[in-house]
C-alpha cells in the first residue's frame, strides 16, 4: 500500500462526493480531486518524487507545510512552486524540476 | 482614527490576538498565506470538500470556529488569506511597514501590498524540527507536520504501513490521525528515556492541572494507540533510513538517555512511510527582521517577550511557538494577551490580569515539555561523513566538519558561502539550527534566522511598485 | 624577523598577510570577528578590469588581474575560490549610452585591456536570455569572478602555512606607541606587539585609524545584492548595464543603482548593484531592492518570473577620489593602509598585497603607487564624522 486519499465514503469528516480534475505531469494526464494540493494529487496518484536535487537524487515532500522547499514543480511555465502549498486546478500543466549537473 | 493593529498568522496565536486587539477597539488586519485561518494545528479541509463534520478531525474545534468566526466577521477585522509577509521595513521610529505578496501559493504576479500598523503582533508559529540521519533526504521520509497536514488538510495518508520517530508529545496526534485515515502505524517512538519523559512530566504535578485540557487530549491518544496496539517505545530512536530511490526500511536502535546509541541494538523495520519530528523549530526571520532580540534556551532561540508580550523592537509584539514551544492554548491565550495590548488595551485591566496568568500557568507547562523532550546531545553520532546535512545543497557531514575544524576557514558565514550548507531555495529553514550546533563553538555564530526577504518574491513583482493600504475607519460598513 | 600584525581578516587583509608572510615578515593577523566575515562575504566577487578607465585603479585592476591565477594556481584550497575567468559583457541600453561606452572602451584599449564591440549576433550567441534592446555591447574577456569568502579564507590558509598567526575575536582599541611609532596594539584580549601594522579593516578602517591616533577619510558604502533561485543556465558572463561605471565613479549620498548580473557554480544568479551612503546602518530597504529588480529585468526580461530567495547587503570601504589607499600612514612610523577599494576589493587584493609588500621591503612596485599615498588630500582631509 502506498500514500492514498481517504475514500470519501468512508470520510469522517463527512466529505461529499469528490469532484474530479485532471492536471498533466510531464506531459502525461494525472486524475486528482478538487481540493487537493498539487502535492496530494502527485502523492494520491501513487508519485512519489519529482524533483531531483543537486547530486540528481530524487525529491519529493518533506515538510509538507512549505518549509522545505523539496517539492519544488513548474505549474503553468512558472517555476519553484511549492507542491504542498499549491490548490491543483483543473488543467494545470505540471513539470518536475531539477538540480542535476544536466540543469545548470 | 483608531489603532490598526496588523496581526501575521491565522492559528491560535494570531486569531486569539486579533480578537485581543478587536475586543481592545483597534482596527484589525489579519494576514495568513493560507486560504482558510486556523494554522498548523486547526488546518481546514478545502472548500471543495464540503466537509460535514470537519470537527471530528480536531480537539477543541468548537472553540477554534467561535473564535475563527468571532475574528472573521467582526465589521474591524479585514481578513487577508493568501497574503504572505515577504519582508518587514524598519522605519525611523514606529512600528515596521508590512510588504505584503496577496495571491495564489508561489504564484508570478502576485499583488504587492504594503501596511503600516502601529502596532504589529507576529504570530507566524513553527515548523518541525529535523535532525538529520542517514537517508533522511529519501522520499517516503516526511515530518511528521508533513502526515499530519496532509491527513487533517487534505485527508491523505502519506503511507501504509508507517513508522512514527522523534520525541514530543506531537507525535501522539500525528499518530492519532494516521489511524484515523485508515494507515497501520507500525509503532511510535520516543527517543528519550521513560525517566527523562517522567521527570519532565511529573515534578511539579499542580502545574499540570489547570492544562487538564492539553494533557486530557494526549491522554486521549495514548488510549486511540493502545486500542489499536500501536506500540510506544521509549529510549529508541530511527538512526537510519534505508532504500533504493525511496524510503524501504528503517533501522531503529536503543539510545541512551544522551541519545547515544546502543551497539547491538539495532533493528531493521520495512516501511512504507517514516514519519519523523524531533520537536519544533520557531519561524524566526520576521521577528528577526522587526529587529526583535532573542533568548538563547536549551531548546533552541525564541523570541524575547516581557509579561505583556511585547518584544524589544518598537510596536511589535509576538506570540505562540515563536516564543517558546506551548501548544495551541498557550498561543491563544498570548495571542489574546498581546493583541489586547497591541490594540491599547489597558494592561493593568482584569482580563489582562486573568489573561497574564493563564499564559503564565500554559508557559509553565511548555517548560515541562520541553523538559520532559529534551534533544540529546549525543545525537551526532548517528551522523555518517557522507550524511546530508543541508538537504537544499547536499552538503554533508564530513564537509561541514572540515570546513569548521580548519581555522583560516572561520567565520559561520564563511563556512555556510563555502560548503553552501543553508544556502538553497530553503535558506536553513531545515537546516540551520542544525548546522548552527555542529559548528557551535568551533566557529564564531551568525543567526541562521536571518533572512530578510522572509518568503520568496518574483524579480517582476519585486520590480512593480506596491499598493499602500491605508486603510479607512469605514472601510467594512463602504464595502458592503 | 620583522613582525606585522594586520589588521582584517578579509579579503585585502588575507591577500596582504599572504604575501608578506612569504616575503619572510612574521605576520599575524587580527580580527574583530572572523576571516571573511565582513565586507568580503557581502560581495559579488569581482575581478573586473571592465569597469576601469585608464589611470592608476586600472593599473591596479590589471596587475591583479595577472597575479590572481598566479597566486591559486596549485594552492591546496584554490577550488574554494571558485576562479571563474568567465569574461564580462557591458551593456547600453541607448544611444547616449552606447558613445559613451565606445569612447570609454576606447581609451581602455588604448590603456591594454582587451575590449571587443559585439554585433548583435555575438552577443545574442554569447547571452541568449539578454534584451534583443541592447544599443551597444562590449566584450571584456579579462573580466574573472571568485567565490569572495572562500578566496580570502584561500588566502588566509597560505598566510598560516608560511608561517602568519590568526588571531580572530579581537578588536583593536588603540596603538601602543614607543617614540613616535607604532610598537603593538591594544585590543580587546590584550595587547599584541609588532613592529609594523597594516590597516586592512575596510570599510572600518577610518574607525581603526582613529583608535590608533590618526586621521584616514574611509566611509562605509552600502550595497545590497539578490540572489534568486537556483536555475539552470541562464547568464553565462558577468552582465552588466554601462550605467555601473557612473554609478561607481559617483560620490553621491543617495542611492545609485545599475544592473549587474551574473551566475554562481551553485545554479542562483546575484543581481546588483546599490550604492548609498548610510553609515553602517545595515536595514534592508524594500524600494532599493525594487530599484536594483527593475533595472536587473530591463538586461534580462525572462528573469521576471524567476524567485528571488535571498538578499543581503554589505559596507564598502569609499574614499571621495575612488583610490585605494596603499602606502605609510603619514604621521604614525610603522603604520600602513591597505584599504579604501570600494567595491573592487576581492579582485584588487592581489596587486594592493604586492605593492604594499614592496613598498614594506623598500623596493620599486611593478606599478606606480604614488597615486595610492595615504598622504593625499582625499583622504587626509576632514571629511565627515560617521
Amino acid at each position: 500500500m502506498s500514500a492514498r486519499l481517504v475514500p470519501a465514503a468512508r470520510d469522517a469528516a463527512g466529505r461529499r462526493p469528490d469532484v474530479p480534475l485532471r492536471i498533466t505531469v510531464d506531459g502525461e494526464p494525472v486524475a486528482g480531486v478538487a481540493g487537493q494540493t498539487i502535492a496530494g494529487v502527485l502523492l494520491a496518484s501513487g508519485r512519489r518524487t519529482w524533483r531531483s536535487g543537486p547530486s540528481g537524487a530524487p525529491r519529493g515532500v518533506f515538510c509538507g507545510i512549505g518549509a522545505c522547499f523539496d517539492c519544488l514543480v513548474t505549474v503553468n511555465g512558472v517555476r519553484d512552486v511549492r507542491a504542498c502549498r499549491r490548490r491543483a486546478r483543473d488543467g494545470d500543466t505540471v513539470a518536475t524540476q531539477s538540480r542535476g549537473e544536466d540543469a545548470r | 482614527m483608531s489603532r490598526l493593529v496588523v496581526v501575521v498568522g491565522a492559528g491560535p496565536a494570531g486569531l486569539g490576538a486579533a480578537a485581543g486587539a478587536l475586543r481592545a477597539g483597534a482596527d484589525v488586519t489579519l494576514v495568513d498565506a493560507s486560504e482558510h485561518p486556523g494554522g498548523q494545528y486547526h488546518r481546514m479541509l478545502p472548500g471543495a470538500f464540503a466537509a460535514a463534520h470537519p470537527g471530528r478531525l480536531h480537539h477543541g474545534w468548537r472553540g477554534f470556529e467561535r473564535l475563527r468566526d468571532h475574528v472573521l466577521r467582526h465589521p474591524r477585522c479585514d481578513w487577508w488569506p493568501e497574503s504572505t509577509v515577504w519582508s518587514l521595513e524598519r522605519p525611523g521610529e514606529g512600528a515596521p511597514v508590512v510588504h505584503v505578496l496577496r495571491g495564489e501559493a508561489d504564484a508570478a504576479g502576485r499583488e504587492r501590498l504594503v501596511l503600516r500598523p502601529d502596532a504589529l503582533v507576529l504570530a507566524p508559529g513553527a515548523h518541525d524540527r529535523v535532525l538529520p540521519f542517514p537517508g533522511w533526504e529519501l522520499p517516503g521520509v516526511y515530518t511528521a507536520g508533513a502526515a499530519q497536514a496532509l491527513a487533517k488538510g487534505e485527508r491523505l495518508v502519506v503511507g501504509d504501513p508507517v513508522l512514527i520517530a522523534g520525541s514530543g508529545p506531537f507525535l501522539l496526534p500525528v499518530a492519532a490521525s494516521l489511524i484515523e485515515a485508515g494507515a497501520t502505524v507500525l509503532e511510535v517512538l520516543e527517543a528519550n528515556p521513560a525517566a527523562t519523559a517522567a521527570r519532565g512530566w511529573g515534578r511539579r504535578p499542580w502545574e499540570l492541572a489547570p492544562d487538564a485540557g492539553k494533557a486530557g487530549e494526549l491522554a486521549g491518544y495514548a488510549l486511540l494507540l493502545a486500542r489499536h496496539r500501536v506500540p510506544y517505545r521509549t529510549g529508541r530512536a530511527v538512526i537510519e533510513a534505508r532504500g533504493d530511490g525511496r524510503v524501504e526500511e528503517a533501522v531503529t536502535a536503543r539510545l541512551r538517555p544522551d541519545w547515544s546509541v546502543v551497539p547491538g541494538t539495532e533493528r531493521t523495520v520495512p516501511v512504507d512511510a517514516l514519519c519523523v519530528s524531533h520537536g519544533f523549530s520557531p519561524q524566526l526571520e520576521l521577528p528577526v527582521a522587526a529587529g526583535c532580540a532573542l533568548t538563547r534556551t536549551p531548546g533552541g532561540a525564541f523570541t524575547e517577550v516581557d509579561a505583556d508580550q511585547r518584544t524589544t523592537a518598537p510596536g511589535v509584539y509576538a506570540a505562540g511557538e515563536i516564543t517558546g514551544i506551548g501548544g495551541a492554548p498557550a498561543a491563544r491565550t498570548e495571542g489574546l494577551l498581546a493583541g489586547w495590548i497591541a490594540g491599547g488595551g489597558d494592561p493593568r485591566a482584569r482580563e489582562a490580569a486573568a489573561l497574564s496568568r493563564r499564559r503564565d500557568r500554559a508557559r509553565a507547562f511548555a517548560a515541562r515539555l520541553a523538559a520532559a523532550h529534551p534533544i540529546g546531545a549525543a545525537w551526532p553520532g548517528w551522523l555518517r561523513e557522507e550524511t546530508v546535512v543541508c538537504r537544499c545543497e547536499e552538503t554533508t557531514y564530513g564537509s561541514l566538519r572540515r570546513a569548521a575544524g580548519d581555522q583560516a576557514s572561520g567565520s559561520a558565514r564563511a563556512v555556510k558561502l563555502g560548503t553552501r550548507a543553508g544556502l538553497g531555495p530553503c535558506q536553513a529553514r531545515v537546516c540551520g539550527p542544525t548546522v548552527a550546533e555542529l559548528l557551535s563553538g568551533r566557529v564564531p555564530g551568525a543567526n541562521p534566522h536571518h533572512r530578510p526577504i522572509a518568503q520568496p518574491i518574483r524579480l517582476g513583482e519585486l520590480a512593480s511598485p506596491p499598493t499602500e493600504n491605508t486603510p479607512k475607519p469605514d472601510r467594512k460598513e463602504s464595502a458592503r | 624577523m620583522t613582525r606585522v600584525v594586520v589588521l582584517g581578516a578579509g579579503m585585502v587583509g588575507a591577500a596582504c598577510a599572504r604575501e608578506l608572510a612569504l616575503a619572510g615578515f612574521a605576520v599575524t593577523v587580527v580580527d574583530r570577528s572572523g576571516p571573511a566575515a565582513g565586507t568580503t562575504a557581502h560581495g559579488e566577487g569581482n575581478v573586473l578590469v571592465s569597469d576601469k578607465g585608464p589611470g592608476p585603479e586600472l593599473e591596479l585592476a590589471k596587475l591583479s588581474r595577472e597575479l590572481w591565477p598566479a597566486i591559486l594556481d596549485g594552492d591546496p584550497n584554490a577550488a574554494a575560490a571558485e576562479w571563474d575567468p568567465k569574461g564580462g559583457i557591458v551593456v547600453a541600453t541607448t544611444a547616449e549610452g552606447a558613445d559613451a561606452l565606445a569612447e570609454f572602451a576606447e581609451g581602455q584599449r588604448k590603456a591594454g585591456v582587451t575590449a571587443g564591440e559585439m554585433d548583435a549576433t555575438a552577443l545574442a550567441a554569447a547571452e541568449p536570455h539578454l534584451t534583443r534592446d541592447a544599443a551597444m555591447a562590449v566584450h571584456y574577456p579579462e573580466d574573472a569572478q571568485v567565490q569572495p569568502a572562500g578566496a580570502a579564507t584561500a588566502l588566509l590558509a597560505a598566510a598560516v602555512r608560511a608561517g602568519a598567526g590568526l588571531r580572530t575575536g579581537r578588536e583593536v582599541l588603540g596603538a601602543v606607541r614607543r617614540g613616535g611609532r607604532i610598537t603593538g596594539l591594544r585590543t580587546s584580549a590584550g595587547t599584541i606587539e609588532g613592529d609594523a601594522v597594516v590597516n586592512a579593516a575596510g570599510p572600518w578602517s577610518g574607525e581603526v585609524a582613529r583608535r590608533l591616533g590618526v586621521r584616514l577619510d574611509v566611509r562605509p558604502r552600502r550595497g545590497e545584492v539578490l540572489v534568486t533561485a537556483p536555475m539552470p543556465p541562464t547568464v553565462f558572463h558577468k552582465v552588466y548595464d554601462a550605467d555601473y561605471v557612473g554609478a561607481v565613479g559617483s560620490a553621491a549620498e543617495d542611492l545609485q543603482a545599475s544592473a549587474v548580473v551574473e551566475a554562481t557554480r551553485g545554479g542562483t544568479i546575484l543581481l546588483g548593484s546599490s550604492r548609498r551612503r548610510v553609515g553602517f546602518d545595515d536595514r534592508i530597504r524594500p524600494e532599493v531592492l525594487s530599484v536594483i529588480a527593475a533595472k536587473a529585468l530591463r538586461l534580462f526580461p525572462m528573469l521576471a518570473e524567476v524567485p528571488v530567495i535571498r538578499a543581503y547587503g554589505g559596507f564598502r570601504p569609499f574614499v571621495p577620489d575612488h583610490l585605494p589607499v596603499i602606502g605609510p600612514d603619514p604621521e604614525l612610523d610603522g603604520l600602513w593602509h591597505a584599504t579604501g577599494h570600494e567595491g573592487a576589493g576581492i579582485g584588487l587584493s592581489a596587486g594592493t598585497a604586492a605593492v604594499l609588500r614592496d613598498l614594506m621591503l623598500g623596493r620599486e612596485p611593478a606599478i606606480d603607487a604614488a597615486p595610492f599615498r595615504a598622504d593625499r588630500p582625499a583622504v587626509q582631509s576632514e571629511g565627515e564624522s560617521l
